[in-house]
């Protein structure tokens, strides 16, 4: 009790701290109103890549749609996003869709506040690789990861051999591994990727959709590697520069695997 | 303090028990109070390798159930008075083994001895899990040969996540044990090297053990292989164990013996 009534007065330990963060979020940027071709589309995706939408945050883009979305089919196809592990966090679009957003419990995003740093994004996503960006429809916001990265998102730094089944993602961020990467294990990044051990598991840089992402390793033997979707398995690495130090980066549609 | 040190592969028949039974009894002959415990539940072999096989009354579960007290079921060794076995249950299966369980009869033998061998079930279940939960360090021990090497590498992930060592921030002290070993198969490339298997799993050599024909005799005998000292598997054995100890050996039998003129002469292998 005693305890009690003198923290009150002297108030000193912390029930939260205030911080600012940039958060990378997957747009599903609406083009047609169709619940059943949305669905089957979805499902087409969720099937290629399975982990990606497990649990991730999307914002629902209706800037491109062009006639009136009513409550009742939103609300249906947030449910197919449930359905698929998705999680809608907000609507983006203008102040006319708020009682649509306040009626499903999302919060309203305003386009220009997001817009404003597209210039950078739009050269990356017309790149339109096959994996998940496919899904946002090459929308320049949707490719945001990278200025979220130099704003200084910490990297991920593994100073332990990564061992065969084991997965290690460094989210929002760089992944860095000082040591081994064994066979059957998966390196995954939203930013590059950097290996100084062998690296003879898999490794996948700009896995939300970073075409600027890149993989530099000391010895590449790999079983796979890919940026933003893009992959060569170890049969097509293993005529080029196996394991030497190699700098890999997406050149267009193509991995461009080059010396260090 | 005791040590635990658990003794794994992955991978069945690379030489898990061997390694127990000759480490184990190689720790009793230097003097330690050891005990060496048969984690595998269902398939019980160290018995047999230690030759005590006829002495088996209780068992691990039957400990663990409070069915028996551990001086019931411990199993001294004839040979060394510093050395017993907690031989493990043929009848039951390994879900007969529980956390708290294993806990509780680990810091029971902890009083009493030096060192505490667990000797691995194969595979990555419960039986492994458990055996490997509690250690202090690890023996790994690999053939080699890629599908061994690469459980091995997978086992040492589960060793620095899935241990009570690694969920309280600390490391297991890993060692690698290399057994099979023919320096001649390794140099045709029939075998992976010594060094290729250390470059892939990176974790400090305690030991390569030739392949040998003392292995399956000493098995059959019931005699750890350690006891025979003239044999090469034998006395690799007991170098690793004083590696164990902290010694720094020479390490042996990497090199092919190059065959003497009357050997050449008379095909003699």
């Amino acid at each position: 009790m005693t305890a009690e009534s003198h923290s009150d007065k002297l108030d000193t330990d912390l029930a939260f701290n205030l911080k600012g963060g940039m958060l990378t979020m997957t747009v599903i940027e609406l083009v047609r109103q169709e619940p059943e071709r949305f669905a089957r589309q979805l499902a087409e995706k969720v099937r290629q890549a399975p982990n990606f939408f497990k649990d991730t945050p999307v914002v629902f883009s209706l800037d491109k749609l062009s006639d009136e979305l009513d409550a009742t089919t939103l609300a249906h196809l947030l449910q197919i996003c449930r359905d698929s592990g998705m999680q809608p966090m907000a609507l983006r679009g203008s102040e006319a869709f708020r009682p649509l957003a306040q009626h499903c419990g999302l919060v309203l995003m305003l386009p220009g506040r997001v817009r404003d740093k597209s210039g950078e994004g739009e050269r990356r996503g017309a790149a339109g690789p096959k994996k998940p960006e496919a899904v946002r429809r090459e929308t320049p916001v949707a490719a945001a990861p990278a200025p979220v990265a130099a704003e200084g998102i910490p990297s991920k730094v593994i100073t332990q051999p990564v061992r065969s089944g084991q997965q290690v993602y460094a989210r929002g961020g760089d992944l860095v591994v000082l040591a081994s990467v064994s066979p059957g294990s998966e390196l995954l990044a939203d930013g590059n990727i950097h290996v100084y051990g062998p690296l003879r598991g898999r490794a996948l840089a700009g896995v939300r959709g970073n075409t600027e992402a890149r993989i530099f390793c000391q010895s590449l033997e790999a079983e796979l590697v890919s940026i933003a979707g893009q992959y060569k398995v170890a049969e097509d690495l293993r005529r080029h520069l196996w394991k030497e130090a190699t700098q890999i980066s997406l050149d267009g549609d193509s991995l461009k695997i080059v010396p260090l | 303090m005791a040590k635990i040190i658990v003794i794994t592969s992955g991978k069945g028949g690379v030489g898990k028990t061997t390694t127990s039974a000759a480490i184990g009894t190689g720790l009793a002959l230097r003097g330690f109070k050891t005990v060496i415990v048969d984690f595998d539940v269902g398939l019980r072999n160290l018995d047999l390798i230690m030759g005590c096989e006829r002495r088996v009354v209780y068992d691990f579960v039957n400990l663990i159930n409070g069915d028996s007290n551990l001086n019931q079921t411990l199993i001294k060794d004839k040979r060394s008075d510093n050395l017993y076995i907690l031989p493990a249950s043929q009848t039951r299966d390994k879900d007969a083994l529980t956390q708290d369980g294993v806990e509780k009869v680990l810091e029971e033998l902890k009083l009493t001895f030096d060192y505490i061998v667990c000797d691995s079930p194969a595979g990555i279940e419960k039986g492994a899990h458990l055996a490997m939960y509690f250690a202090d360090e690890a023996i790994v021990v690999t053939n080699p040969e890629v599908s061994s090497v690469r459980d091995s590498d997978r086992m040492l992930g589960l060793l620095s996540s899935k241990s009570r060592r690694a969920e309280s921030g600390e490391r297991i002290k890993e060692h690698l044990l290399l057994t099979r070993y023919n320096p001649v198969r390794a140099d045709l490339g029939e075998m992976l090297t010594v060094s290729d298997v250390e470059d892939i799993l990176s974790i400090p050599l305690l030991g390569v053990i030739p392949e040998s024909q003392a292995v399956l005799k000493a098995s059959n005998q019931g005699v750890p292989v350690i006891m025979d000292e003239l044999s090469d598997a034998g006395q690799a054995y007991g170098d690793a164990v004083d590696r164990l100890l902290g010694e720094t050996i020479p390490h042996r039998f990497l090199e092919a013996q190059k065959k003497s003129l009357l050997q050449r002469l008379f095909g003699g292998r």
